[in-house]
């Protein structure tokens, strides 16, 4: 594998993390963090959505016209996240998930590191590299998300996919961590680490 | 009193920003003075009260179980016809004020475009079919009140980020680290709200 093309797949999942650094698709990353299965399951539709989107855009960069394509790329996206819900929808160890993350998985469409990516990068570059592109950002969304559920499970109801880890030893679930506040907070020291790390990203 | 109470409801219990953390991209990018933010807040405010009532006709009137045809489900559409909605009436609604109302377009011009793929315009129609409203008046009533949360919202945060320039800040922590946990802070407040029923 060539330099640019591990450039294309590290970058986003740490110096260019779509979350901590570009402040791309916060929405959805904080509510479905409460339980590890949740995230893991929100990260690997993102994966899906982001890698595929990007591949089909990249295919059509060069017959879609400027002038309307974001319909198409919202078109585009729309049609992966029916695809992706109803496969959810479809399995039953997955139903119930579907269920908790409720609109969450709908709202992946308006995801902005779906459409960020696809204007950035697919619609200038080929498709193979798109497809690295697309997997690799929601990779490093979904590093994020399971950082965060990884906190919020163990912490607010002491358990890990929902194995007991902490309350056996006597420990008193914290209901604060479950509520949504809190995963900003998380979030916020998440930045906190990366940047006290990576000097450069730092603000003025 | 039934809409009084989805109008508060909608603006402070279920508050897009602290309650579902939606919009947050556009809340956390353009909060940086309040001038701009009022902007994006009165734009979210003037489309959801567009694009929802849309959306909850189609919804009730195409999209749900035997609306259309009889024995026919199309609700796995709702994604792919809420967005196409969206997306066109920001088009429409773009071109209308930059018609009729030029200073108005200078001053929302940027964000509207913006709006299309703003979690919380896309979320209001799908919370919208959640909850089933029955009446006409109730997504228009929803929809003013969830516009008037955001707005709210990033108001009171791009104050706070004027005035949070002021103060010494770790280095790392600056900008949008800090930015996270004020509005973490923010949501814990509003979250007195909870469990308020009306």
């Amino acid at each position: 594998m060539d330099a640019k093309l591990k450039e294309t797949i590290l970058n986003p999942i740490f110096k260019g993390n779509p979350i901590t650094v570009l402040v791309l698709g916060i929405c959805s990353s904080l509510a479905v963090t409460v339980t590890l299965k949740g995230a893991l399951v929100m990260a690997l539709s993102v994966i899906v959505v982001t890698g595929v989107s990007s591949l089909i855009l990249s295919l059509l960069r060069n017959t879609i016209p400027s002038r309307v394509r974001i319909i198409v790329q919202l078109v585009v996206v729309a049609m992966m996240v029916i695809l992706v819900d109803q496969v959810l929808k479809s399995f039953d160890a997955t139903y119930a998930i579907d269920k908790q993350l409720s609109v969450y998985i709908g709202l992946i469409i308006t995801n902005c590191i779906v459409m960020g990516r696809i204007e950035a990068f697919a619609l200038g570059n080929k498709p193979w590299p798109s497809l690295l592109d697309g997997v690799a950002n929601g990779a490093g969304y979904g590093m994020i998300l399971l950082i965060v559920a990884f906190f919020r499970e163990l912490l607010g109801s002491g358990t890990l996919f929902g194995i007991d880890i902490l309350n056996r030893f006597g420990y008193v679930p914290n209901n604060l961590v479950i509520l949504p506040p809190f995963a900003l907070i998380l979030l916020g020291c998440i930045v906190w680490v990366q940047r006290s790390i990576q000097k450069d990203l730092q603000e003025k | 009193m039934e809409f009084l109470s989805l109008f508060v409801k909608s603006i402070f219990v279920d508050n897009m920003i602290f309650a579902y953390f939606l919009g947050m991209c556009s809340f956390l990018a353009v909060s940086k003075n309040v001038k701009t933010a009022a902007g994006l807040g009165l734009a979210v405010i003037f489309v959801l009260l567009i694009t929802l009532p849309i959306n909850w006709l189609l919804n009730t009137y195409v999209l749900a179980p035997d609306a259309l045809i009889k024995g026919v489900d199309l609700s796995f559409l709702s994604f792919i016809i809420f967005i196409a909605v969206i997306a066109a009436i920001v088009q429409i609604v773009e071109m209308v004020v930059e018609k009729f109302s030029p200073s108005l377009y200078s001053s929302l011009g940027i964000f509207l475009p913006l709006i299309a793929v703003n979690c919380a315009i896309l979320s209001g129609s799908l919370f919208m079919q959640q909850r089933d409203f029955t009446t006409f008046a109730e997504p228009v009533v929803y929809a003013l009140g969830s516009g008037i949360g955001w707005f709210l919202a990033i108001v009171s945060l791009a104050a706070i980020r004027e005035k949070m320039a002021y103060s010494n800040v770790p280095k790392a922590l600056k900008g949008l680290g800090i930015t996270f946990i004020t509005v973490g802070l923010m949501g814990m407040a509003f979250m007195t709200f909870m469990g308020i029923s009306l």
